[in-house]
């Protein structure tokens, strides 16, 4: 009797557990098959009492309007370059700082890390006032170097390249150096290719929080067609009359590389995200 | 040991060539700001620096007896003490249920991350869409049980709430992540030896699931803390921070006091106020991601 009612309880925790998994998957995938649907929706139909998800005509109306509407092709210029451009270039500073402050014995090394630490006690917010002044003075706002420069390097993206390089096992660089082989060289051809992994969950963490940033180059960009794809769209959403499916076909295209990128792959953003999060 | 040999000078050389890049963005970009905010702080200036008085600690003072100051702390509070319990809580449920493996914990681990990589920009437009009483799907189920359409996002009442869930909506997904990572370092047999001395199922959930995760429990809710008080684009996108300044948060009001009332030396007072309290907060996160790593040198 004991070892059925045990059984049947474990039954019917599974239940429950398989429908409270299911109606949160529910709760979190209806919000973006709704934004897909309305999307292609015609106004009138978007706006009908009750709302039906599908009912009505659909077409591709939103699509072709967007482009005219708002500046879309060059928010979604701006927001490619600006993620791609401070992507690269702080993997590359990020790479070679954690290279350094791993490997390499120079004056003033640990003094630095720890201003480089520091600086993740910073938050963008508190110094956002100051550094728009800056930029403004420099004459670089509504510039994509005014955009990229203040990103161009990451203490986190440093503090984790450097985990990586303490990581690999000592005097990879002697070998290097038998071959009589230079710094760079040393730097270039052995260590970075081993730390390849590191740099593919870095290239991710640092494109999708470019890509998806709001604050940043809302600050940055005063004029409407510097404007990247979060900045634009909040922009819109604040002074014009809503048109619910163009923006929600804007939000479907803005979402769109990140969410492929995540499709092909997962692994590696999971991945990612775990390791940025297990660093405490 | 005196003399280093040329080698090994210029060894010395490329590291500092290195980290130079690095170092001179750092100082230019944030630590030149930091200093300048304390000064802008004294400060009171126009966008073109035609006027500048010195203000001593006015702003200061100003501050300590600013409503609006004191209603954004609150809202932040309101937010950070209300959202990290609901949003850890859950995700930590969810991580432990998810934690078989099999096809459908993995698919509901892929569906339960995917707001984590979107823009919180996007899902706040989404959101106030489904909570659009005239439109919104989720405004029209809650009719259905009986509650009457508002508009939550214009009500002082609800609009916090409101943005308080959409932000647990978001972030959930990336926390269960992070608790599973923490999850699967447990060694099974902690659980075999606890059951072989008769431990049931919350028994073994609290002393030994939850204090063995203690290390990335505490990384998550710290995160989650400092992320709180930083909260700045649910409100601009969904609210503006009203109705009524009920969820103007503290980097809202920021934003707004320095680019909306253009009073920037204002606006980096509080700025230094927020960084006093992340600062505190912080302090303990340092702690925790040098703790455990070998001297540097």
């Amino acid at each position: 009797m004991k070892i059925k009612k045990e059984y049947a309880g474990r039954y019917i925790g599974k239940v429950i557990r398989i429908v409270i998994l299911g109606f949160l998957a529910f709760i979190v995938l209806y919000p973006f098959l709704w934004m897909l649907v309305t999307s292609f929706k015609a106004e009138a139909d978007i706006v009908s009492y009750p709302p039906k998800l599908f009912s009505g005509r659909f077409g591709l109306d939103s699509y072709i309007s967007i482009w005219d509407r708002i500046p879309f092709l060059k928010y979604y210029k701006n927001t490619v370059i600006f993620s791609l451009s401070v992507t690269l270039i702080s993997l590359l500073l990020d790479t070679m700082s954690g290279y350094a402050f791993a490997r390499m014995r120079f004056p003033g090394k640990n003094i630095m890390f720890l201003l480089v630490m520091g600086t993740m006690m910073i938050p963008f917010q508190v110094i956002m006032v100051p550094l728009f002044v800056e930029i403004y003075k420099f004459g670089l706002i509504n510039t994509y170097v005014g955009m990229l420069l203040p990103r161009a390097t990451n203490a986190f993206g440093i503090f984790m390249m450097r985990s990586f390089f303490v990581s690999l096992p000592k005097g990879l660089e002697e070998a290097g150096r038998i071959d009589g082989a230079g710094e760079f060289r040393i730097f270039g051809k052995i260590m970075v290719p081993l730390c390849k992994p590191a740099i593919v969950s870095l290239f991710i963490f640092h494109f999708m929080y470019q890509w998806n940033d709001l604050l940043y180059p809302l600050l940055m960009t005063t004029d409407e067609s510097r404007k990247t794809l979060p900045a634009g769209l909040a922009t819109f959403m604040g002074t014009h009359v809503v048109e619910y499916g163009v923006i929600m076909a804007g939000a479907c295209l803005s979402l769109l590389p990140i969410l492929i990128a995540y499709l092909v792959a997962q692994k590696q953003f999971v991945q990612g995200i775990a390791m940025t999060g297990m660093k405490g | 040991m005196k003399t280093k040999s040329i080698l090994e000078k210029k060894r010395e050389r490329t590291g500092l060539l290195f980290v130079m890049p690095s170092m001179i963005i750092f100082t230019v970009f944030v630590f030149v700001p930091l200093i300048i905010s304390f000064v802008f702080s004294l400060l009171k200036f126009d966008m073109m620096f035609n006027h500048i008085e010195f203000q001593k600690l006015d702003h200061y003072k100003k501050l300590l007896g600013d409503g609006r100051f004191w209603n954004a702390l609150w809202n932040t509070v309101c937010y950070t003490v209300f959202s990290v319990p609901l949003l850890i809580g859950l995700a930590l449920i969810v991580a432990v249920m998810i934690r078989r493996k099999g096809w459908f914990s993995g698919f509901c681990k892929s569906v339960y991350f995917i707001p984590a990589i979107c823009s919180m920009t996007i899902i706040s437009i989404l959101w106030s869409f489904l909570v659009n009483p005239d439109i919104g799907v989720f405004s029209y189920w809650l009719s259905l049980l009986g509650v009457k359409p508002i508009n939550v996002l214009n009500s002082p009442k609800w609009a916090m709430p409101t943005v308080i869930l959409v932000g647990i909506w978001k972030n959930f997904g990336f926390n269960m992540v992070i608790l599973l990572a923490g999850l699967n370092g447990i060694d099974e047999s902690y659980y075999e030896a606890a059951e072989m001395d008769g431990a049931k199922g919350i028994q073994k959930f609290l002393k030994i699931t939850v204090s063995m995760l203690m290390p990335t429990l505490s990384f998550t809710i710290v995160n989650s803390i400092i992320g709180s008080f930083q909260v700045f684009d649910q409100v601009y996108v969904m609210t503006k921070g009203g109705p009524l300044f009920k969820t103007q948060t503290l980097v809202q009001l920021i934003y707004s006091t320095a680019f909306d009332s253009f009073n920037m030396g204002y606006a980096s007072t509080i700025a230094v106020a927020l960084f006093l309290i992340t600062f505190l907060i912080s302090t303990f996160t340092f702690k925790r991601m040098t703790k455990g790593e070998e001297d540097l040198g």
